[in-house]
């Protein structure tokens, strides 16, 4: 059979190639582009992957396991009690309220009292999978939104525990196992009495915490002693599989698990080497798991009842919808960052499949009660990116750019209108100098609490993605004369460069860029001023450095002027001499390769050695050198 | 028709109301080049070879600039230090500049009166400007007595406008090769019956 397996191997990762690069291309999300594919190679559409679904859908769990065991290590315990307010009201609020509402949604459709209690935790359950990719990937990570859905899909993560735990108690029968789709792991549970399996889980929670801190931390120290990078790598693994496994076994979430496991190594000097390790993999191990969640929407379910499951799809994502809304009204956050906050997470999650499972294999729910459920839920996190595209590109816009009051501005402001887009620390300052000068320059940024400040500090400050050509004509792009990209996002730079130059190409870009590469990418689309970040700070330092050692300032601070003119040259002429290909594999390569070439160039051309001015000893020596006449 | 450059130095331009009448009324003018030092060089990082091509490609240098404490700003000072090169301008081989002409416009607070051996300042312009003189002199180039317009506190919008008229015929003057010995008779330019306002 390695046949097959080499070529569903094959279909999967060339549905995920062509999908996700087309829904990129689309400015749409990556986790669009893999449902898609899934959807495409799954059983009803091109039917290359059959009744393997469900293994696959076992397998790509592992992507699950590795995000929550990257989650847990980057929650330090002491920022988690920091956080324990958002975490515990917004979460508490979020899931009570929709556990409440889906509980009376379903007992009035007719269900069994303990049959509605399970579905609505596991409707309660947003997808962490989804949600944090397209938070990271949009860059909103910072802002409140981002650390708002955190705190919200922290607790549920943790909230599961309990869920899985409290279970057990509403079965019916000494739950008959393995029907589950993990059907032939032993599963301990299921041969102890109920009280016994609530204590088991209990248990092993404590002996992951312990394990962790005296036996995972030990090995990896004795490990990173050997020196060898690939044990490394075999012990991350190896720790996320061994929870996993031991999960199973007992018969819990193995993500679960492995979120508490990274909890538990968030203090330890490994974190960082952990997290590097493992995040290639989690991502395309994620990729897979949305694919699977595409191939395992049941079509002939949804044939079968197209209304009821329309319906009940359309009132679950409404109703937790609207339990989001009011969560972040009660915590006060902006109106977009709510819309933002109620989109993102309305979905499902992939702790439903979880859920429903363990609770079908104890009898609580039936065939058809989980079949329909899963369809739900599958096509809920489908409907995700959807609906948020529609917020971002129709709902967004009309609240957030809210005309703002405008200032008196003194004679050159008024007649030369600048926009900056970006107020991190990098436009923040730009901004504060300009200002200091009477110069108001017209803000953009995606943060709307940061917004909100600024229009308080009285600045002119539109919110939103300022990639949008409406927002840049509300901003009166029309009219400006220069617009600075303060933004580090290369993608965000490039973007606004091919809007201005194709509708106003009087406008002027200043563009910051965070490195050469990104510099030449910016040049090559035909921009003149291009500010790498990191060029004069690092010469400044170099300066000191030198200084330290003996050299005079002044003349080093000559031959710094002269180094970054030459730099300058030099990156212009590398831009138009060839196109560079950010393919990750050569980077470091021919970053290496440019750094040699430089030191070369910057040795042969002796930046120090042509200065002669003020130079007395070399004019004695012309002259002395002169011949008698 | 000569190519004139004028080396302007003022580290705050923005406020000088008599250097901006003079270079509001020259600057452009066919065949001349203002080159802005402290606009170009704002880190006094002075580009020496584009430099020596500028001088290059001209026959009249005007330094044109305040008198700072009896002579001329940094930056001009850094210029000359940077760019007159040995064996390029002066020097056993430094002719580059050999028969330019070269002259200062210069604004002053002081009234004329304060620049002479009774006055505040003990010595006239000229005696100030002597290192400049010599400057010219060791780079081979025929070195004119300087334009100034002197008591600038003083001066109202139409006296500067006078004063602008009269550099802008001066100019003409230096473009159309009026004869060195006619200019040289002169303590300064402004003197010369040929710039009298009409």
């Amino acid at each position: 059979m390695t046949g097959s397996i080499l070529f569903e191997a094959i279909v999967f990762l060339a549905g995920a190639i062509i999908c996700v690069s087309i829904a990129k291309q689309l400015g749409l999300s990556s986790v669009i582009g893999y449902l898609l594919a899934g959807v495409l190679i799954g059983p009803y559409v091109l039917g290359f992957i059959g009744n393997e679904g469900d293994d696959i859908l076992h397998f790509a769990e592992f992507g699950v396991v590795m995000m929550l065991f990257l989650i847990g290590l980057e929650i330090e315990p002491k920022n988690f009690w920091n956080m324990r307010k958002s975490i515990v009201g917004m979460g508490g609020i979020q899931v009570g309220g929709t556990m409440l509402l889906s509980f009376i949604l379903f007992t009035l459709l007719g269900l069994e009292w303990k049959v509605a209690l399970v579905i609505s935790m596991a409707v309660a359950l947003s997808s962490t999978a989804i949600a944090m990719q397209t938070i990271k990937e949009k860059g909103l990570m910072n802002t409140t939104f981002g650390a708002s859905s955190f705190s919200i899909l922290l607790f549920q993560d943790i909230i599961v525990i309990f869920m899985l735990g409290f279970i057990p108690l509403l079965s019916n029968t000494d739950g008959n196992a393995s029907t589950v789709d993990k059907g032939d792991h032993t599963n301990l549970l299921n041969n102890l009495p109920m009280g016994l399996q609530t204590l088991a889980i209990i248990l092993s929670v404590v002996l992951i915490i312990v394990a962790g801190k005296y036996l995972i931390v030990p090995m990896l120290r004795k490990v990173a002693k050997t020196g060898v990078r690939e044990l490394l790598i075999a012990s991350a693994f190896l720790i996320v599989f061994g929870i996993s496994f031991l999960m199973e076994f007992v018969g819990l979430s193995p993500a679960l698990g492995a979120f508490l496991g990274g909890v538990v190594l968030s203090n330890s000097e490994f974190k960082h080497e952990l997290e590097s390790t493992l995040e290639p993999f989690k991502n395309l191990l994620l990729g897979l798991f949305f694919m699977a969640v595409g191939a395992s929407i049941n079509f002939i379910v949804i044939a079968n009842s197209p209304l009821t499951i329309g319906g009940i799809l359309i009132a679950i994502i409404v109703l937790k919808a609207v339990v989001l809304f009011i969560t972040g009204h009660i915590f006060k956050l902006k109106l977009d960052q709510k819309l933002l906050l109620t989109f993102s997470l309305a979905q499902i999650g992939e702790f439903a499949f979880v859920l429903l499972s363990f609770a079908f294999g104890l009898n609580i729910l039936s065939q058809e009660e989980m079949d329909m459920m899963l369809v739900i839920t599958a096509l809920s996190m489908s409907l995700t990116p959807i609906v948020g595209i529609i917020n971002e590109r129709f709902i967004l816009p009309k609240i957030g750019t809210k005309e703002s009051v405008k200032r008196p501005m003194d004679h050159i402001a008024k007649s030369q209108k600048i926009i900056l887009v970006g107020f991190g620390h990098f436009g923040s300052t730009i901004g504060r100098f300009l200002r200091s000068h009477g110069v108001e320059a017209t803000i953009l940024d995606h943060d709307s609490n940061r917004v909100d400040f600024l229009r308080k500090m009285g600045f002119e400050v539109y919110y939103g993605d300022a990639t949008r050509l409406d927002l840049l004509e509300s901003a009166g792009i029309a009219d400006a004369k220069i617009i600075i990209c303060a933004t580090n996002k290369i993608e965000v730079s490039k973007t606004i460069s091919k809007i201005v130059k194709e509708k106003y190409p009087h406008v002027e870009l200043m563009i910051r860029t965070k490195n050469r590469y990104d510099a030449y990418e910016l040049l090559n689309l035909g921009n003149e001023n291009i500010y790498r970040e990191s060029l004069e700070t690092s010469l400044t330092l170099a300066k000191d450095v030198l200084s330290k050692m003996g050299f005079r300032k002044y003349t080093i601070n000559r031959q710094v002027r002269n180094f970054i003119k030459y730099d300058e040259d030099s990156l212009r002429r590398l831009a138009s001499e060839r196109k560079y290909d950010d393919n990750y594999i050569f980077k470091a390569k021919k970053e290496l390769e440019q750094q040699e070439k430089f030191l070369n160039e910057d040795f042969k051309r002796g930046i120090v050695e042509y200065d002669n001015h003020w130079d007395s000893e070399y004019i004695r020596n012309a002259l002395n050198s002169m011949p008698e006449e | 028709m000569k190519k004139i450059l004028i080396l302007f130095s003022h580290p705050k331009f923005e406020k000088s109301r008599a250097n901006s009448a003079l270079i509001e009324r020259i600057k452009d003018k066919e065949g001349v080049t203002l080159h802005d030092l402290y606009e170009r060089y704002p880190d006094f990082h002075i580009d020496v070879t584009a430099e020596k091509e500028l001088l290059n490609q001209h026959d009249v240098i005007i330094w044109h600039h305040p008198l700072y404490w009896y002579s001329c700003p940094p930056l001009m000072k850094q210029w000359i230090d940077m760019v007159l090169e040995f064996n390029w301008a002066y020097g056993p081989e430094g002719n580059a500049l050999q028969d330019k002409t070269c002259l200062n416009v210069i604004t002053t607070g002081g009234s004329k009166e304060m620049y002479c051996s009774e006055g505040v300042n003990s010595f006239s312009v000229n005696q100030f400007l002597r290192p400049f003189e010599q400057t010219a002199k060791l780079c081979g180039m025929k070195y004119l007595p300087p334009f100034a317009v002197m008591g600038t506190h003083r001066l109202n919008d139409e006296d500067l406008e006078d004063y602008a008229n009269q550099y802008s015929k001066l100019i003409v003057l230096l473009q159309d090769e009026i004869s060195l010995k006619e200019l040289k008779l002169a303590t300064f330019l402004n003197d010369l019956p040929k710039l009298k306002t009409s």
